[in-house]
């Protein structure tokens, strides 16, 4: 059953260039959910970098592209929390409120667990991952996009995690319980080069929680994250290794070399 | 370091020399991060918290809003409680009002109670200058006083000292024996201390957390009891508030009360709850309210919600970055998230590198106990020290060349497939150590990301085309 109208894939520039497997992955679900799946090739950057350093005038063409080229998709899927924020809540500066190619673009574009879950009401993804994972909640999946509980709110609000669903369903897999759920990982863009002291020193401590949680593998909902933290195990020479949870959900085996 | 001679607050500099002694780092994380969970179990027990957040930043969105109005019926209302009420432009009108008071009331001594406000206009140094003895008494504070250093946090004003850096200090200056560091044997020499200067003081200074438009009142929280001793023993009783510290009712206060405690140190309510409406009898209480630059941040509609800041210190406590970078590396008298929104409106220039300081988290915005969207307001200061020609030219050629490039798809492909090809055929120790390291920061402490032989672009239409 392939749906008549493909959904658009939006990738993020860095996994096109330097993660392609984590988009390979992302397609392979979705086409494995009876989609079908179009990468407008034409894209590039949503303009995240150039809008988080105070350059509008610099993010904001790239904004413009964006939209125009995920208008005609009534779906646009994302493996990234962090560029779907970018979309959904700071494209605001860029178009005026009665843009319609710009609304529908912002109420339609998702991030990959997000689609699944809400969208498409996926149950159960099948598959088996026979490893102990740790779930590292991206800060701006957690707490723009809400795509989980985040620690601070506390109990009385209730809200789906919605990796955690997708993961649990896999057979066999452990999801180890992390001192702190929900702690950024340091990596924020630009912050890791211009604050590079406290930004490893956050890497390091995450790395350290899911070591002692007893983590083999440490999957996210974005590569950014996993890229300053995989950095990180590299130079230290680390046995824990880095997944995206596209990846995972993929049936990708676990690579002793890490993903490449 | 007092800020007063900092002109220019290097964020990652002083974080870089917190973190060199790395135990101690971590030490200080660890500490503020059981703070952070102790706030968590005591937010678990209120099921209502969301209700009371939004509740308290509506009521703050409406004081702001309404702020003469409600300024001028406390004023009217403290005075017909007996209060004197005293208005100051800015820091130094501040500091000249309370320095004419003690002078009137020929007072040489004083005791005060923890305000952020006296430390945000530098009063101290000020009445010090004009030969009076200032004791500041919530333990924190006069432990940073003796050993000349600025708070580094707004609630903990001491919170990067270890008890044996304490018991150093007391032993200096109070006499303790060399080498004690035993915590309540220190809090005992303290309050020995601190009992003999409550004595002597002849007038006592307070910050205050409210004040109340409805019946003139203010409304002090401490949990040590030492705004109530250093305000009933003397006649004199000076209150420093920032006009932002006005809610409209006393039905209000409860909103606030549950929220400041819980957020701040995970108390259901603070030892000391103390309401004053108009002086003790045969004293005198003036209240002097400061703006200071509030009513410019009340203008502007970015930052206006910044005004809601109770200071329970939650988004320093929760703050990734300050955990590990300590107070003193913000330079400035608010550090942390909401010092980061608060210090660039006074000095955009001096303050730049604050809105940096930050990965965007948000937990600061979801700890907020008044629902200030601290992170979008951080993020909105990037913008507009970008257009105050604020941000490091690296910064801003960077993201230009990056935004020319990515608006060009044929130029992207390129630059991809090259930087790919020359990156994987170089040595990886070129591109790691030495010069490199010194261009990038990245590779200091990391691997470079892998250079995979095709983009996925490149794969896709390579297997879209196998596909057909």
């Amino acid at each position: 059953m392939t749906k008549a109208r493909p959904v658009g894939l939006f990738v993020p520039c860095y996994v096109d260039q330097l993660y392609p497997d984590v988009a390979m992955a992302t397609l392979e679900v979705l086409e494995k959910q009876g989609l079908s799946v179009d990468f407008p090739s034409q894209q590039t950057c949503c303009g995240q970098p150039m809008a988080n350093t105070g350059c509008d005038g610099q993010a904001e063409p790239l904004a413009r592209r964006m939209v125009s080229l995920f208008a005609n998709y009534d779906h646009i899927v994302c493996p990234s929390g962090s560029c779907v924020a970018m979309v959904r809540h700071h494209y605001k500066n860029f178009f005026g409120a009665d843009d319609a190619a710009y609304q529908h673009v912002r109420k339609n574009t998702f991030e990959l667990t997000e689609y699944l879950t809400d969208v498409l009401k996926v149950e159960r993804i099948g598959g088996r991952f026979p490893h102990r994972v740790g779930l590292h909640a991206s800060c701006h999946g957690l707490r723009e996009l809400r795509l989980g509980h985040a620690s601070e709110l506390g109990r009385g609000v209730p809200t789906q995690d919605r990796a955690r669903h997708l993961l649990s369903g896999l057979q066999d897999i452990t999801l180890v319980e992390l001192s702190r759920p929900d702690e950024c990982c340091g990596f924020g863009g630009t912050f890791a080069v211009a604050e590079e002291a406290v930004s490893t020193m956050m890497g390091c401590d995450r790395i350290a929680d899911h070591e002692r949680a007893g983590a083999e593998i440490i999957t996210a909902g974005d590569m950014s994250c996993l890229m300053h933290l995989e950095g990180l195990i590299g130079r230290q020479k680390k046995p824990i290794r880095i997944m995206h949870i596209a990846q995972i959900l993929a049936g990708r085996p676990v690579d002793a070399e890490g993903p490449r | 370091m007092s800020e007063a001679t900092a002109t220019h607050s290097d964020h990652p500099k002083r974080a870089t020399a917190f973190i060199k002694d790395h135990t101690r780092a971590q030490w200080h994380d660890q500490a503020l991060w059981f703070v952070r969970t102790k706030r968590d179990r005591a937010v678990d027990l209120v099921p209502e918290w969301q209700t009371l957040r939004e509740t308290a930043a509506a009521i703050k969105a409406h004081t702001v809003a309404r702020l003469p109005d409600y300024l001028e019926q406390f004023e009217a209302n403290a005075t017909a409680a007996g209060a004197t009420v005293h208005w100051a432009r800015n820091a130094d009108e501040h500091n000249r009002i309370v320095l004419q008071l003690l002078q009137r009331h020929r007072v040489s001594r004083i005791v005060k109670s923890k305000s952020m406000l006296t430390e945000e206009c530098h009063l101290n140094p000020f009445l010090e200058q004009h030969g009076i003895e200032v004791t500041d008494t919530d333990l924190g504070e006069r432990i940073v006083q003796l050993r000349k250093e600025p708070p580094s946090h707004i609630v903990l004003p001491a919170i990067h000292l270890k008890k044996e850096d304490v018991g150093d200090t007391f032993s200096e200056h109070l006499g303790t024996p060399k080498g004690l560091s035993d915590p309540q044997q220190l809090t005992e020499a303290a309050r020995l201390h601190l009992r003999e200067k409550f004595m002597q003081a002849e007038a006592g200074i307070t910050g205050v957390n409210f004040a109340i438009a409805e019946s003139g009142g203010i409304v002090v929280c401490t949990n040590e009891g030492n705004a109530d001793l250093g305000c009933s023993l003397p006649r004199l009783h000076i209150a420093c508030m920032g006009i932002e510290k006005l809610i409209p009712r006393i039905a209000d206060l409860g909103v606030f009360t549950r929220l400041l405690a819980r957020s701040a140190t995970g108390q259901p309510i603070t030892s000391y709850t103390s309401h004053f409406h108009g002086p003790q009898k045969g004293g005198e209480l003036h209240i002097v309210m400061v703006d200071n630059g509030r009513t410019q941040i009340r203008q502007s509609d970015d930052y206006r919600r910044s005004l809601a800041c109770i200071r329970c210190g939650a988004c320093m406590n929760t703050c990734p970055v300050y955990r590990r970078s300590g107070g003193h590396s913000y330079g400035s008298t608010v550090p942390g998230p909401i010092g980061s929104i608060l210090s660039p409106s006074s000095d955009p220039a001096a303050h730049r590198s604050l809105p940096f300081a930050c990965t965007l988290c948000g937990s600061c915005t979801d700890v907020c106990p008044v629902k200030i969207d601290l992170h979008h307001q951080l993020l909105t200061w990037r913008k507009d020290l970008a257009s105050l020609g604020l941000v490091a030219w690296t910064k801003r050629f960077s993201m230009v060349i990056a935004s020319f490039v990515m608006a060009r798809p044929w130029l992207y492909r390129m630059a991809g497939t090259w930087g790919k090809r020359i990156g994987r055929w170089l040595p990886r120790a070129l591109l790691m150590k030495g010069p490199a390291a010194w261009m990038n920061p990245w590779v200091r402490s990391r691997e470079l990301p892998p250079l995979p032989a095709a983009s996925f672009r490149e794969m896709f239409r390579k297997r879209s085309r196998t596909k057909e």
